[in-house]
């Protein structure tokens, strides 16, 4: 049966790209890729390109990744350039940071991003810090990356978000790719970044393929940062979120429309520097905002956005306060009913919007 | 409260102080009389007239009556020995100095000395705020480095870093400026005291102990492009007892990275001796698996030839090597901090008579007839100009401009509006 499943899933693609060569002019051919695969290729294409990008963490060559992210990668580049490290994150991501002083490109792996608060101080102070200090003497041309925000069954030391961490900090670049598309065009874009970038995966996106057209696949394919991009039109309503929960966002607007209600689903991709202008522009058309993240509420993400669309021309359009979904304000639980209701559900996001919308 | 040096074995009086090249003679020291009392002679008849002009008036007849062959162009110095960890060999016990790397030296560690008592003096006057960490009495360390590698080489230290950044290319100028938090300054004033930056000198760092991964960063990069240069990691012993350090040793051996690391012991992490701090004080051993020397930082000649030593070692892919320089601040830890709480002023005053860097250095040079009083003397006075300059400059500099506010935040990237203090206030930011 599971089998079964499994066909009925990539049939269902597989009729759908059939279709869609039936009926296009100029069919783009597209190929499925997960996001996992999407950041592989990525890496691989950047490696290639610019022989002073190299990639160091935890078991990024000979295991292939903890998460499987550089498989295929030391087999092909080798030691030089896809580095194991021993388990000393302030230590390595230190090196990696004095590596692009002195006019590499590195690519620094945490192997989640609950890691990095032990390198807190190197990817801060070192890193975003050091252009301005030097005024403009010393770039730092400098990739980290790892999952971030909660996965399944992790408990609470290894679920944290750190969107809003990195993202209250001026000299940091910090992107939170959905899909394959975002984490493909947005991970080149960062390793062809001359600033400190920081990438916020989710390790439960790893594994969901999406469909890659032929100018996406494209070796010079980059997403700019700072570029929000609305995934789906509406007038209704505005939704605004980062990373897997603008897939929730998506179901949620389904189930709505259903309901009548057309959401207007804006994918962040880059947390810093915040593209305020896309937000403002579906806000003074839809009049009513709800952003949904997976991190924590208070000084976060959502919080954020709202203070803006306060103080910009957005506010005088909205017909309802602003309201944030979010994870539930607690360290997050182990047992799985728990951990269901710590993080925002679909039934979150339909009931915000209903009540925004005072339905 | 123990002597600084307690470790250090043997006498500060060299013997090879004492030592003459073949060529000075008799004849040496006859005209050497004859001089001394043609310039006493000029400075008694002149007493009226205006001191340097006497000066130079008697450097005149010195330099109309001396030619450089009087002196002796190159000398060899019995240097203390260098205690070992891991290794079969040291550095050699002689040094070689020629007249013109004396006259640098001099020059140097003198304009660093001068530089840094000028910074004291600003601060006082509050004309420098903030943070100021001083150099003076280190000077040997920063210099002798330097005449250990080259300027393609790099090197990154901690806060105490107005030395370095001279020794890397700076100018007393801009470095000043810096200071003053002027736009003449090294870092157009957005710095200030503690990151400095120049070529192959990358600060200047506020974090302790946060430099010495970046060193090995930059070591990584001159394997990975394969450019047979190293990187010189400097820390205090406040910092030798940091975790990130030992994370760095480890991978540094790993991976054979050309670095030198280097503490720079002066005995006190601002207010807490090493005793206090540390559970083992052999900060060359710390390395542990990392050959380590343990060496006179009061000597010039000592570091740089533990630093030759040591650059060959890394250069022939040997990997990391450890070096303890022993130091001495006569400031306190930095500008806010008097440095007599926890030392005695007797303490300061001993290590200022007997060990001082630029006094050995000028007896060495004296009494080898590498150089004549006047001679230094008028490389003070020289350094001392370049001081009042630098410092009129950097008080008389203006501000920088407002617009320099959101300036540097990114690389080569297009302009984009900053967040001010109100919604109101729109900010560009410019690369």
């Amino acid at each position: 049966m599971a089998s079964l499943g499994c066909f009925l899933r990539s049939g269902k693609n597989a009729v759908s790209v059939v279709l869609r060569r039936e009926f296009s002019k100029t069919p783009p051919a597209a190929v499925q890729v997960n996001v996992r695969d999407a950041l592989n290729q990525a890496m691989d294409e950047e490696l290639e390109r610019d022989e002073r990008v190299f990639l160091l963490g935890e078991e990024v060559a000979q295991y292939d990744g903890a998460y499987k992210v550089s498989r295929g990668l030391w087999k092909k580049y080798g030691d030089k350039r896809i580095i194991d490290t021993p388990i000393t994150e302030m230590g390595f991501a230190g090196i990696a940071v004095g590596a692009a002083f002195a006019g590499l490109r590195p690519i620094c792996e945490f192997m989640t991003w609950n890691f990095s608060m032990q390198a807190i101080d190197q990817v801060i102070n070192s890193a975003a810090k050091t252009y301005y200090m030097s005024a403009g003497a010393q770039p730092v041309p400098i990739v980290f990356r790892g999952p971030n925000g909660s996965s399944a069954g992790v408990a609470a030391q290894h679920s944290q978000c750190f969107a809003a961490w990195y993202g209250h900090c001026p000299g940091l670049k910090v992107v939170s790719p959905w899909n394959s598309e975002d984490a493909r065009g947005l991970l080149k874009a960062a390793i062809r970044d001359d600033n400190p970038v920081v990438f916020l995966e989710n390790e439960l996106m790893y594994g969901v393929p999406f469909d890659l057209s032929e100018d996406v696949m494209q070796k010079d394919f980059v997403i700019p940062i700072g570029k929000a991009k609305v995934e789906r039109r509406g007038t209704h309503i505005t939704l605004v979120s980062h990373s897997r929960c603008v897939g929730f966002c998506l179901d949620a607007a389904s189930v709505l429309a259903k309901e009548g209600v057309e959401c207007e689903v804006v994918n962040l991709r880059t947390i810093r520097p915040l593209d305020v202008d896309t937000i403002e522009a579906s806000v003074m058309k839809t009049g009513h905002l709800v952003t949904v993240e997976g991190g924590w509420p208070q000084y976060g993400v959502g919080a954020e956005i709202c203070a803006r669309v306060m103080e910009g021309p957005a506010f005088n359009y909205l017909d309802a306060p602003a309201v944030r979904v979010t994870g539930v304000d607690i360290p997050m639980p182990y047992a799985k009913i728990l951990e269901d209701h710590s993080v925002p559900q679909i039934k979150d996001i339909i009931f915000s919007v209903k009540k925004v919308l005072n339905m | 409260m123990p002597s600084p040096f307690n470790l250090i074995e043997g006498d500060r009086q060299q013997k090879g102080g004492e030592k003459r090249s073949e060529t000075a003679g008799r004849w040496q020291h006859d005209s050497m009389q004859k001089m001394l009392t043609i310039i006493s002679n000029v400075l008694r008849g002149s007493a009226s007239r205006h001191g340097a002009q006497v000066v130079s008036e008697a450097a005149s007849m010195v330099a109309s009556s001396r030619s450089y062959a009087d002196f002796t162009p190159e000398a060899t110095f019995d240097i203390k020995k260098v205690d070992l960890h891991r290794l079969e060999e040291g550095p050699p016990l002689t040094a070689t100095l020629t007249r013109e790397e004396g006259l640098k030296y001099y020059r140097t560690m003198q304009t660093i000395r001068r530089m840094e008592l000028k910074a004291d003096q600003l601060y006082k006057q509050k004309i420098i705020r903030g943070f100021c960490h001083l150099y003076d009495g280190q000077e040997a360390c920063a210099v002798g480095i330097e005449g250990g590698i080259t300027l393609s080489d790099h090197l990154i230290t901690a806060y105490r870093a107005h030395g370095y950044t001279l020794t890397r290319g700076g100018t007393v100028r801009e470095i000043m400026a810096e200071l003053t938090g002027r736009r003449g300054g090294i870092a157009k004033g957005k710095g200030g005291s503690m990151h400095m930056y120049t070529k192959n000198f990358y600060g200047g760092n506020g974090i302790v102990g946060a430099q010495v991964p970046l060193g090995a960063g930059v070591a990584l990069a001159c394997k990975y492009l394969g450019n047979d240069q190293l990187c010189v990691s400097l820390y205090g012993d406040g910092a030798a007892n940091q975790g990130q350090i030992f994370e760095t040793y480890n991978m540094s051996s790993l991976w054979k990275l050309p670095i030198i690391f280097i503490c720079e012991n002066n005995q006190y992490g601002m207010g807490t001796s090493v005793e206090r701090s540390s559970a083992s004080t052999e900060y060359y051993k710390r390395g542990d698996y990392i050959p380590g020397l343990r060496v006179d930082g009061m000597d010039v000649l000592c570091v740089r030839e533990a630093t030759k030593f040591a650059a060959d070692h890394c250069r022939s892919g040997k990997g990391p090597i450890l070096m303890e320089l022993q130091t001495y601040r006569y400031h306190g830890h930095s500008m806010s901090d008097p440095g007599v709480s926890y030392r005695t002023r007797e303490e300061i005053q001993e290590v200022r008579s007997k060990s001082d860097p630029i006094s050995m250095l000028k007896d060495r040079m004296l009494s080898n007839n590498m150089a004549s009083i006047e001679e230094l003397k008028e490389i003070d006075i020289a350094v001392r100009k370049e001081i009042e300059d630098a410092a009129q400059f950097a008080t008389t500099d203006p501000e920088p401009p407002l617009d320099d506010l959101c300036s540097h935040i990114f690389a080569n990237d297009q302009p984009f509006e900053v967040r001010a203090a109100t919604p109101w206030t729109k900010l560009t930011s410019t690369s």
